[in-house]
């Protein structure tokens, strides 16, 4: 008999299980908790949650912190490489309600979607020097008003380009528009030994978005105006997306642009195979490298972006640093985000990573200029960018713009049709949020 | 390990034998006894997971901002749309593309992969010398995570790869069109094939050599050796094989997102739909998703028991003896 009743045991514990588990749902109304500008009490050791310290910079400055704070240690959490699967650990931690995160290192364009979830506390302003900081890198951090994160560092597109063939052809100043670009192409074609033209990140990605926004933006149209209402009915906007369309078709663009990522460009450009890179700071240093890996060290310079009538706009990238809603110590949490987004510290992030900083002043500073001579072009781009979407749904837009332009640039779409399109996806998005 | 459990599934599909006694029936209790801890695991694992999916799949949630606050407003109440939704308009038609995707990958990898298996098989199975270097060079790919074969693939595919250098092509095999599904065609039978050749090898050690004697002298050639021979007799191990890869390949996930990347019509498998409503937060069309997919798997793999394998597996036996 006791064989009988372990099974029917089991069956009932089956069954209850799956009871219990529909029940649990039948009903359930639930609203995310309402704002508080939650006070920041508590001090105690955190974590600091970022993606790969490659440059190990992070380690020293931590350990100066540490240094100095016995009692409030902060323990450095290192999330994969890649942006997608660091948003998803975040909000994985998020979900459960996890204390593992204190500190959180957020790509700009997520802050919309956190703080809107509840799951980055509101942050006073009155704690920052925002005043002293970029504009554009202070906006990101911004929801409905109220500032959800500390701007950290910014990151703006800027245009590589090939000074030696540049000057051997006689021309004296980069390409303010695409129409200059172009023709100094064909000026410089000679020399160039069968250099494509142009380059950016056209391959279907994040990268994508960031260039087309800026084709868009570069053309005197938006993606979404002021209002947060999508802006791409404009006629101008189909001249910035025509741009890389028709670059594409007359190879300005060379035909495996298509595939390039951030790398891919950068080996292009760095084996001379590009005289123009759309590309973010970063490849500055490494494409000067003297040790054999780049051929174009000490050939090449950056100015701002071309744009259709004039100098073109960026896309703004970067960082900023938040409070998890579900961590502890929040006071110490709030102090170490002074501590690292301090002007003091960003330069000698700067100079320890070549990561922009958010304060207007380091990038007059002629020692670091002298460091790194694109700063002032870069204070320029990061000044004109223009932010990427700022929506809660900013992975569902991006993913419509990406589909939309990807079918254009391809030709299975004329960039009429694919702006139409994508004007409808992203007016659903935007107004079911 | 992996093939006995296959063969403990489709055992109990047979009627219990003889009567059941109350001596057996004691017996069968305590069976019951011993096995009800593992019983209990699988509630666990499997059972659960699947009961709770089946259920985060009719919830449906509808978001709201607050316009004051801009906090997100979420009600959730049990609703069909989930499923509605997966076969209707815009998605219905990623929907049916990523269907196509993953059925026409699941054809064409497993009859490419199970040919080339067989003749590793046959090679693996030879006496010669450097046997064992042959066979573990076969199964390295099969180590090899699938990420990070997705990964080595991706740089030889990529536009100055080795792929168009060794074709002196100029293919841009990672975007949209037949060359990225090719692509991906191409690396799982490179990673997988040793699967299935490992599992037919297995099959082959176990054919007595009378058998061949036999054959030889009676005069048949090697052509008909393994059509009437090695073929038959492998057969079930073979059924087991192919069967393991359709229910793998039909839920491919790695190897196109790491290889192509995630958004490409001509690769996105049903996999990748569920993978993008889950990272964007809709767990409950993620979930239909997924039921959807273990939907189809399940009635891939019991037509393909239930009507080839016991079939094949019923004939083969019976001829060879």
């Amino acid at each position: 008999m006791r064989g009988r009743h372990g099974l029917a045991g089991v069956v009932a514990g089956f069954g209850a299980l799956a009871l219990v588990v529909g029940l649990s749902a039948c009903g359930e109304t639930k609203t995310t908790d309402t704002a508080k500008p939650g006070a920041l009490e508590g001090k105690g050791p955190i974590t600091l949650a970022t993606g790969k310290d490659t440059s190990g910079y992070l380690q020293g400055a931590l350990d100066k912190w540490n240094s100095s704070h016995p009692n409030e240690q902060v323990r450095l959490i290192e999330l994969p490489e890649s942006a997608d699967q660091q948003r998803q650990q975040m909000i994985q931690n998020a979900q459960t309600k996890s204390d593992a995160y204190t500190v959180l290192n957020t790509d700009v364009v997520w802050t919309a979607e956190f703080a809107a979830n509840g799951w980055i506390e509101q942050l006073p302003e009155d704690q920052f020097a925002l005043d002293k900081m970029l504009k554009g890198a202070v906006e990101t951090t911004k929801y409905f008003n109220k500032l959800y994160a500390a701007p950290y560092l910014t990151d703006a597109g800027m245009l590589y380009y090939r000074k030696d063939l540049l000057d051997a052809a006689g021309i004296t100043a980069p390409p303010k528009t695409w129409d200059e670009l172009k023709s100094a192409c064909q000026k410089v074609a000679p020399q160039a030994g069968g250099a494509g033209c142009y380059g950016g990140q056209f391959e279907k990605y994040e990268g994508l978005t960031c260039n087309f926004s800026e084709a868009v933006a570069s053309a005197g149209a938006n993606v979404v105006d002021d209002q947060g209402k999508p802006a791409l009915s404009d006629a101008k906007a189909k001249q910035g997306l025509d741009f890389l369309v028709k670059s594409f078709q007359d190879g300005t663009i060379p035909k495996e642009g298509i595939t390039y990522k951030e790398e891919e460009g950068r080996r292009a450009f760095q084996e001379g195979k590009l005289i123009f890179h759309r590309q973010w700071p970063y490849q500055y240093a490494k494409a000067n490298a003297t040790d054999g890996s780049s051929k174009v060290a000490g050939k090449f310079a950056v100015a701002p972006l071309p744009g259709l009538t004039g100098p073109g706009k960026a896309t703004l990238g970067g960082h900023n640093l938040a409070i998890s809603k579900f961590g502890k110590n929040k006071g110490t949490a709030l102090e170490f985000i002074k501590f690292l987004t301090s002007e003091a510290e960003e330069k000698v992030h700067l100079q320890k990573t070549s990561e922009a900083p958010v304060y207007a002043a380091l990038y007059d500073d002629p020692e670091l200029v002298k460091q790194f001579p694109y700063l002032p072009v870069l204070k320029d781009a990061v000044g004109s960018a223009v932010p990427r979407p700022r929506i809660v749904k900013y992975n569902d837009a991006t993913t419509a713009i990406q589909d939309e332009a990807y079918a254009a640039l391809t030709g299975t779409k004329s960039s009429e049709q694919a702006l139409k399109d994508l004007q409808t996806k992203l007016t659903s998005i935007v107004g079911n949020k | 390990m992996t093939a006995t459990s296959v063969d403990a599934r489709t055992v109990p599909a047979g009627k219990p034998r003889g009567h059941v006694t109350n001596r057996r029936a004691g017996v069968g209790r305590l069976a019951f006894l011993l096995l009800s801890p593992s019983v209990l695991v699988l509630g666990l694992v499997i059972g659960y997971p699947i009961v709770s999916a089946l259920r985060i799949s009719f919830v449906k949630t509808t978001e709201g901002i607050d316009a004051n606050t801009g906090l997100i407003t979420r009600t959730t109440g049990f609703s069909l749309d989930n499923y509605t939704n997966i076969f209707t308009g815009e998605t219905g038609r990623l929907f049916w593309n990523a269907f196509w995707n993953t059925t026409t990958f699941t054809v064409t990898t497993v009859v490419i992969e199970t040919v080339v298996g067989v003749c590793m098989a046959l090679i693996m199975n030879r006496a010669f010398r450097g046997r064992g270097l042959v066979r573990a060079s076969i199964l390295v790919p099969w180590a090899i995570p699938t990420a990070i074969s997705g990964l080595l693939w991706r740089w030889i595919f990529t536009s100055q790869g080795i792929a168009n250098d060794v074709l002196n092509t100029h293919v841009l095999w990672t975007t949209e069109g037949i060359q990225s599904w090719l692509a991906v065609v191409i690396a799982d039978t490179w990673k997988t094939a040793p699967f299935i050749g490992l599992l037919v090898l297995a099959g082959l050690q176990i054919i007595p050599a009378e058998v061949y004697e036999a054959a030889k002298i009676d005069g048949a050639d090697a052509w008909r050796t393994f059509w009437r021979i090695t073929l038959p007799l492998v057969q079930p191990a073979l059924v087991v094989a192919v069967l393991f890869r359709m229910l793998d390949v039909l839920r491919m996930f790695d190897l196109p997102f790491v290889l192509i990347g995630r958004g490409k019509m001509s690769t996105d498998t049903l996999s990748i739909l569920a993978y993008n409503e889950m990272s964007n937060l809709r767990f409950g069309p993620a979930a239909a998703y997924a039921t959807v997919l273990f939907v189809y798997v399940a009635i891939v793999a019991y037509v393909f028991v239930r009507v080839l394998g016991a079939d094949i597996v019923g004939r083969g036996v019976g001829r060879s003896k």
